[in-house]
């Protein structure tokens, strides 16, 4: 049997007639990285404050390492950390500073407190930043600052709500980085993300938020079959050229956009056979460019219907 | 088990004073503000209008109780920006998932302000004995105004307190501070209430600084204080207890939400 260190039955949550979680339910087994993977609005960090004891569910359970999150809160936050949104680090103190607040605040005696402040400041590699004040920090090291902090007193289970949005390509790798250092080291992590790719790289297990409801929950690989390759996206100049090219290409069709997207594995024989498909019939695109799955293309495959209005011909 | 309970809030409380005081010493501007203010408008008071504002004693000596609850005022007001940008950058959200007392985070605010009400109260009375302010006062008289301030100024940091967990951005906490600040001019601190006209008057009159400044004045300087003193004391002491008792349900409600 596994061990589940959150189970959460039937959630809901409700703010006035707004419905934000409609019934959700899933688990996290110890030890594993976890990602709620969904877009702005989808209710993703409204569930991380119930998991984390800041707000109450309509209904429903959410349990963690066996306690439940409203009525036994505080052996919970015993056993939780959370990192927000936004990094919860106070500018006007230092690195040092912000570390030994919290340390104190979770009542470890001073040596402790101390010996675990310049071992976390090393281990984040902030070492040489510790006594310059936080606003003086770019955003990669206010959340390695912020993420020190949520370690502070050997959570069993960490919170991270969008570690990497906010952040520049090469800080978001090294977050990447951390995290799965993190996660050997026995620790369970929870994390939300609007990213595809930050999900894929990292989690373990995927559970894939819509309008809050969870529409699709698996590995990464599991998700990756529904959501199929690479897609190369045509754009045509005028109205006639995309009604002929979308009776001779099989593809997603965007008409407001005149753009067309057609799977591919992107090899150049696939490539070359397709434009001359096209070129067969007359049609030459205006633009053509390669993109990456995308969530909308996982909510466009899961539900058929898509956030942003793409439309599928099959 | 309550006995650790209550010295673990206090422990907490005591971590977010220090980190309330490193705050006011680091943010000099606020400070400055809150210092320099109260001993601008009293300068200003004793030599612009001073010469012309009739109070039949030396105007300095008028118009220092006045200053020191202006003064209390403007620092207290600091409080309310400090609280609304702990809610919006997320160490409200951190404090509370963790296994400790809410109001901790608070009780630094609150006594953090009283220090820095303490240190511009400080000043404006060394710049007032400077420009010629000439109390009166023995030890106790002075105990009973570091007493009475101290009530004050504290029910006012725990009001401000709860102003900041009402609104949602820093613009709106700051906007919200102003009527309280204006409270001392529609009172006895600058001119005599019966100067004004008479539907001023009799708010002046029964409105809370009246009383305050009044029996700030009588320990002062020896002017009568007749029922002053325990009218502050409801006043504030009331103040105190029920905002108080707001900001914990506010601090709750949040929570709830």
């Amino acid at each position: 049997m596994t061990d589940q260190v959150i189970s959460v039955q039937g959630i809901k949550k409700r703010y006035g007639e707004h419905l934000v979680l409609d019934g959700l339910s899933f688990h996290v087994e110890r030890g594993s990285i976890f990602a709620l993977l969904g877009e702005n609005g989808a209710g993703k960090t409204t569930m991380v404050r119930i998991l984390a004891t800041l707000i109450k569910a309509n209904s429903g359970s959410a349990k963690i390492g066996g306690y439940d999150t409203d009525s036994e809160s505080v052996s919970v936050k015993k056993l939780i950390s959370l990192t927000g949104q936004y990094a919860a680090v106070d500018e006007l103190l230092t690195g040092e500073e912000n570390l030994q607040m919290i340390g104190r605040l979770n009542h470890l005696d001073h040596r402790t407190v101390k010996a675990r402040t310049v071992e976390l400041l090393e281990q984040f590699d902030l070492s040489g930043a510790a006594k310059k004040r936080v606003s003086t920090y770019s955003g990669g090291m206010r959340r390695r600052l912020d993420i020190a902090i949520s370690l502070f007193a050997n959570p069993e289970v960490i919170f991270l709500d969008e570690p990497t949005t906010g952040l520049d390509p090469r800080s978001r790798k090294n977050m990447w980085e951390l995290i799965r250092k993190l996660a050997n080291r026995g620790v369970t992590i929870f994390l939300t993300t609007q990213y595809l790719e930050e999900a894929d790289q990292l989690a373990d297990k995927i559970a894939v938020m819509n309008n809050g409801k969870i529409i699709e929950t698996g590995t990464s690989e599991q998700l990756k079959s529904i959501i199929g390759k690479e897609k190369l996206e045509l754009t045509f100049q005028d109205q006639a050229s995309f009604d002929e090219a979308s009776k001779v290409i099989k593809g997603q069709i965007n008409e407001s956009e005149k753009v067309i997207s057609v799977e591919t594995e992107g090899s150049t024989e696939s490539l070359r056979r397709l434009l001359n498909t096209l070129h067969e019939n007359q049609i030459e695109p205006v633009a053509m460019h390669f993109r990456k799955p995308t969530l909308d293309d996982v909510f466009l495959e899961i539900t058929g219907k898509s956030t942003k209005g793409v439309s599928s011909n099959d | 088990m309550t006995n650790s309970r209550l010295y673990w809030a206090a422990m907490d409380g005591w971590t977010m004073t220090r980190r309330s005081i490193k705050h006011i010493v680091r943010e000099k501007e606020s400070l400055m503000m809150a210092i320099g203010l109260p001993v601008a408008i009293m300068i200003m008071f004793v030599a612009v209008f001073g010469g012309a504002i009739q109070t039949g004693t030396d105007y300095v000596n008028y118009v220092v109780p006045g200053v020191i609850i202006t003064c209390a005022g403007f620092g207290s007001s600091i409080i309310a920006v400090s609280v609304t940008q702990d809610m919006i950058g997320g160490l409200f959200e951190r404090l509370r998932s963790m296994p400790l007392h809410p109001s901790s985070l608070m009780v630094g605010h609150v006594i953090g302000g009283f220090v820095r009400n303490a240190i511009a109260t400080t000043v404006v009375i060394l710049v007032a004995l400077l420009i010629g302010f000439q109390p009166e006062a023995g030890v106790v008289e002075w105990l009973g105004v570091i007493g009475i301030l101290t009530l004050f100024m504290l029910s006012l940091n725990w009001l401000f307190v709860v102003f900041g967990l009402l609104v949602k951005n820093v613009e709106t906490a700051n906007a919200i501070t102003f009527p309280m600040l204006f409270l001392p001019y529609v009172s006895s601190a600058f001119v005599p209430t019966e100067t004004m006209p008479s539907w001023l008057h009799t708010f002046a009159e029964n409105q809370p600084m009246t009383p305050l400044i009044e029996t700030l004045r009588g320990l002062l300087l020896g002017t009568p204080i007749g029922t002053n003193l325990w009218l502050s004391i409801a006043w504030f002491g009331g103040l105190l207890i029920i905002s108080f008792i707001v900001a914990t349900i506010l601090f709750k409600k949040r929570k709830t939400e």
